[in-house]
């Protein structure tokens, strides 16, 4: 009955609105108005308006940027990190010039050439100087963000080393992440999903001669100033590894390996001291509070970030950076494969 | 040319003797005539367009409010909002099902094949299209694949939820969540029945261009509308098979227990038999569809832009030759940087390096369109049509958006924020908006030639300011919570306290949304209006050049009544010095010592 009524009631606004309009348009064309042609009161108002509206639109970027600024990601927790934040920041910059005298521009001339009668428009066809000026500016700012950008990236995929990495196996399963140390020889023991079983979670073959010393964990601690090498799998659907405060990112995918390595810098302690960090958390539990949750406290978090079925969006793990003694005296509480399986 | 002519003729008598016999069938439903099918393409797009608008309204409510209940989500999903709460496995179904209908069927078959098939022949002075049955059977497979897309939003086991993208396995194994069952199976049908009525539609767009111009339109006296559809329609030719592959394999993989994507895994308990596939194959093979993709969806839009801002501003468009020449380096560019959907797949760093290297170059011609429109507006005569408004809309979303690619396109910047809400921001922006900006103004600028009739203005401006204004309060947003780390596709944010303090940007957002999505009804209620109650337009209503407007009002099987027109300029002869109106139409012959220069 509810339903019905809506649905009448919606008819009924819909021929309300149809026969106002009929009067309308009869009116003005009894008052000799050419229907719905632009008049010269319609380009002023609208262009007007396009002036108003536009510059609201750049101002309120500028408003966005000053309340929602603060949000972005608290400096970067790894080596490589900085350089992709000067890299990103150059890029900020170049397209915000761009943004913020292209955007006004474009509204003033709206507003500025708005059709008045008796004016006839310039007839300007082309102009080949200026046509080759804005395809050389564009190409020259872009040239430096290629080769800044390309030897940033080459140094994120190709690291030269000068000690051995650490080499930990970060596992993704619907919907949870699994961490593997290598032990004491560095050197990851063979898994396959054929010998997944039991407590046996990432596949570990014991047959390998790698494999007895490796330490399985439900949380991810790293020591600080030391190159990790991280080696990702998944097991059953494509999974995505986001660190996003050590700015790394690494699919995992079913089937295959791959890596990324980067050399933590700031320990969990040291950026719970952070300016930034510190007025995120305040905020959180100003929020948090109120609607009476449990306070937080910040910790590095590992993510997943490519979509993998209903529970993604809860897929985590805490990432703890400690000192080389804390990691160490943390490891050997561990008990390795040998010992579990 | 002297062979076309008697072909003109012949099929005058054509037409005479077969005029009286239409009926209700042939004209609406079975017709060949391309204006009519190029309104069938706007009406079934419009209707799939308020299915996906309606489904990101029903998500944006969700993400406002996680885990809350709604009764009006349980009145729309069902059993999937049991007491109102949304389900997060029909989360993901339906922002899968919203991208699939907003890129496919809403932004590829409902803005090219509206605007391909309303304005190929009429521009370039034919009397239709090259293979009329072709035509209507690209229309028809475009219908059935909506009512197979549509269809599969009511089975049991949910629609396709992988995201629009399908990747597998999640898309290929059911046990990985409801939605990889019959509901992706019919997605992968739908897709197929789509894609070949894309290709029937494409190469009949090419040939035409190719072949059937009237007397005196070369190739550099075409509207840059046709330049467009027709570098759309190459790039659709080239790039919708590599996805038909991709999707035929899938479905191997899905109902015959082949390999191609699928090794090494365990899943529900089991090892599955599947050994040495690739999943990142599926992504190569998607993305060199998906990349070309974005510009078979954003071209045409371009191309009624260029039309629309240069008759509207009085002005020829600045710098035509550069108008065509970034329209093919960006189709070429467009081949070679599929890529950058992929810098964090693992694939070999040496490839993220050249993808990098050549998605950046296509800033380049972006810039030189960006700036050649903002010329053509400068010391014009702007008349403001709310086609104007969208147009001049859509150059700032253009800008807007594009510019993010130069974050976005570079390897080393992606990976901070690949796959996060700076994403779902930028191509929202650069494609979504600009393209439904350029489809707007396309239908308010050619209703009058579709329906003989006149959209009512006002209501046309109000549905600008109040699409333009909440359109970028929904999107520009996004960049802050991008930059935050918040990644897409994200059920509920509540799993993270450090995404609380976003929460409040979650709800501006979403009334932004709210209010964006309704305001489409006043376009909705005065397109329908116009084309019984609007007022009779007159045969040139906006003293535009190009050929169209020499059609009679009443549509005509065969456009012109006499012979076809012949061409002497190009389209842009707007505020030509010389003439006392404002423009001259293409098939005005020059004057006495008049250079045509085109």
């Amino acid at each position: 009955m509810n339903t019905v009524s809506i649905i009448v009631l919606i008819v009924l606004a819909i021929l309300t609105i149809v026969q106002v309009m009929r009067i309308s348009e009869i009116s003005s064309s009894i008052q000799g108005g050419k229907d719905n042609q632009v008049s010269e009161k319609d380009n002023d108002t609208q262009g007007k308006l396009l002036l108003l509206v536009g510059m609201g639109f750049v101002i309120s970027v500028l408003v966005m940027y000053w309340a929602w600024g603060y949000h972005s990601l608290p400096a970067p927790s790894s080596e490589h990190g900085a350089e992709i934040d000067s890299l990103w920041n150059l890029s900020m910059l170049i397209i915000n010039v761009v943004f913020f005298i292209v955007q006004p521009i474009l509204f003033y001339f709206g507003y500025k050439y708005r059709g008045k009668k008796g004016t006839k428009a310039v007839y300007y066809e082309h102009n080949n100087k200026l046509e080759l000026f804005w395809t050389m500016v564009p190409a020259l700012a872009l040239a430096v963000l290629i080769i800044w950008g390309l030897n940033v990236w080459s140094g994120l995929m190709m690291p030269e080393n000068e000690e051995e990495p650490i080499v930990i196996e970060l596992y993704a399963q619907q919907f949870n992440w699994t961490a593997r140390y290598s032990g004491g020889d560095n050197q990851l023991g063979y898994a396959t999903v054929h010998e997944i079983g039991g407590a046996n979670i990432v596949g570990v073959d014991m047959e390998d001669i790698y494999s007895s010393d490796d330490i399985v964990t439900k949380s991810l601690h790293l020591p600080v100033g030391k190159p990790i090498k991280f080696e990702f799998r998944a097991q059953d659907v494509i999974h995505s590894a986001y660190f996003p405060h050590f700015r790394a990112q690494m699919n995992c995918v079913p089937g295959s390996k791959t890596y990324f390595q980067f050399t933590p810098t700031v320990t969990t302690a040291e950026i719970r001291q952070n300016k930034d960090v510190k007025n995120h958390v305040e905020e959180v539990n100003g929020i948090r509070a109120a609607k009476g949750e449990d306070l937080w406290e910040f910790d590095y978090v590992l993510l997943c970030n490519k979509i993998c079925g209903a529970a993604h969006y809860n897929m985590q793990m805490e990432i703890i950076v400690e000192t080389e003694e804390e990691y160490n005296a943390w490891l050997k509480e561990q008990k390795t494969v040998a010992e579990t399986l | 040319m002297s062979n076309t002519s008697t072909k003109n003729e012949h099929f005058q008598d054509h037409l005479m003797e077969h005029h009286h016999k239409e009926n209700f069938f042939t004209k609406y439903i079975f017709t060949m005539d391309h204006k009519m099918i190029g309104k069938q393409f706007l009406i079934t797009g419009m209707f799939m367009g308020i299915v996906g608008v309606m489904m990101s309204m029903l998500f944006r409510l969700e993400l406002a409010y996680p885990e809350q209940s709604f009764p009006i989500l349980e009145f729309f999903l069902g059993k999937w909002a049991p007491d109102g709460v949304m389900d997060p496995n029909m989360y993901l179904a339906l922002v899968t099902i919203h991208g699939t209908i907003m890129v496919f069927f809403v932004l590829t078959a409902g803005l090219s094949g509206t605007f391909s098939n309303l304005l190929i022949p009429l521009q370039i002075g034919a009397r239709d299209m090259a293979s009329g049955f072709l035509n209507a059977l690209s229309y028809w497979f475009f219908f059935l694949s909506s009512v197979v897309m549509i269809a599969s939003l009511f089975v049991e086991s949910g629609p396709a939820s992988g995201g629009w993208t399908v990747y597998p396995p999640l898309s290929a194994l059911p046990q990985a969540m409801p939605g990889s069952g019959a509901g992706m199976t019919l997605w992968l049908i739908s897709m197929t029945l789509f894609i070949v009525g894309s290709l029937l539609g494409s190469l009949n767009y090419i040939v035409t261009v190719v072949n059937m111009r009237t007397k005196g339109m070369s190739m550099t006296r075409l509207p840059l509308t046709i330049w467009a559809f027709f570098v759309t329609a190459i790039l659709g030719v080239l790039s919708f098979p590599v996805l038909l592959s991709a999707a035929l394999l899938l479905m191997l993989d899905r109902l015959l227990g082949t390999s191609f994507y699928l090794s090494d895994i365990f899943i529900g308990g089991e090892v599955l038999s599947y050994s040495g596939g690739s999943p990142v194959l599926y992504q190569h093979l998607f993305w060199f569809l998906g990349h070309p993709e974005v510009y078979i969806i954003l071209l045409p839009a371009l191309g009624i832009s260029s039309e629309v801002i240069a008759t509207n501003s009085r002005k020829p468009i600045f710098g035509y030759r550069a108008m065509v020449g970034s329209i093919l380096a960006i189709a070429f560019l467009s081949f070679i940087v599929w890529g950058h959907h992929m810098f964090v797949t693992g694939m070999n760093p040496f490839l993220g390096s050249v993808f990098t290297f050549t998605t950046l170059l296509i800033a380049i011609p972006s810039a030189v369109k960006a700036f050649n429109y903002i010329t053509t507006l400068w010391k014009g005569n702007i008349q403001y049509t709310p086609a104007m408004l969208f147009s001049i809309g859509l150059v700032s979303t253009f800008v807007t958006g594009g510019l993010t690619g130069v974050i976005l396109g570079d390897s080393a910047l992606d990976i901070n924020v690949h796959d996060t809400y700076f994403v779902v921001a930028h191509f929202h922006i650069v494609m979504g908006l600009s393209a439904i900006f350029g489809m707007f103004a396309g239908v308010y600028h050619w209703f009058p030639k579709m329906y003989g009739r006149m959209m009512n203005k006002s209501m046309g401006y109000a549905h600008f300011w109040l699409t333009f204004i909440t359109a970028y309060g929904v999107f520009f947003p996004m960049h802050f919570l991008g930059m935050a780390g918040l990644p897409r596709r994200y059920y509920s944010n509540t799993a993270f306290p450090m995404f609380d303090n976003l929460a409040d940007i979650n709800v501006l957002i979403t009334y932004f949304a709210i209010i964006g999505g309704i305001a489409q009804l006043i376009f909705i209620f005065n397109f329908f209006y116009s084309i019984w109650r609007g007022p009779k337009a007159s045969q040139n209503p906006w003293r535009a050049n190009s050929l169209e407007w020499t059609t009679p009002v009443e549509h005509l099987h065969g456009n012109w009544p006499g012979d076809i027109p012949v061409v002497h300029r190009w389209a842009y002869d707007y505020s030509k010095p010389g003439y006392d109106e404002d423009f001259v139409p293409q098939n005005v012959p020059l004057a006495e010592g008049e250079e045509s220069g085109h």
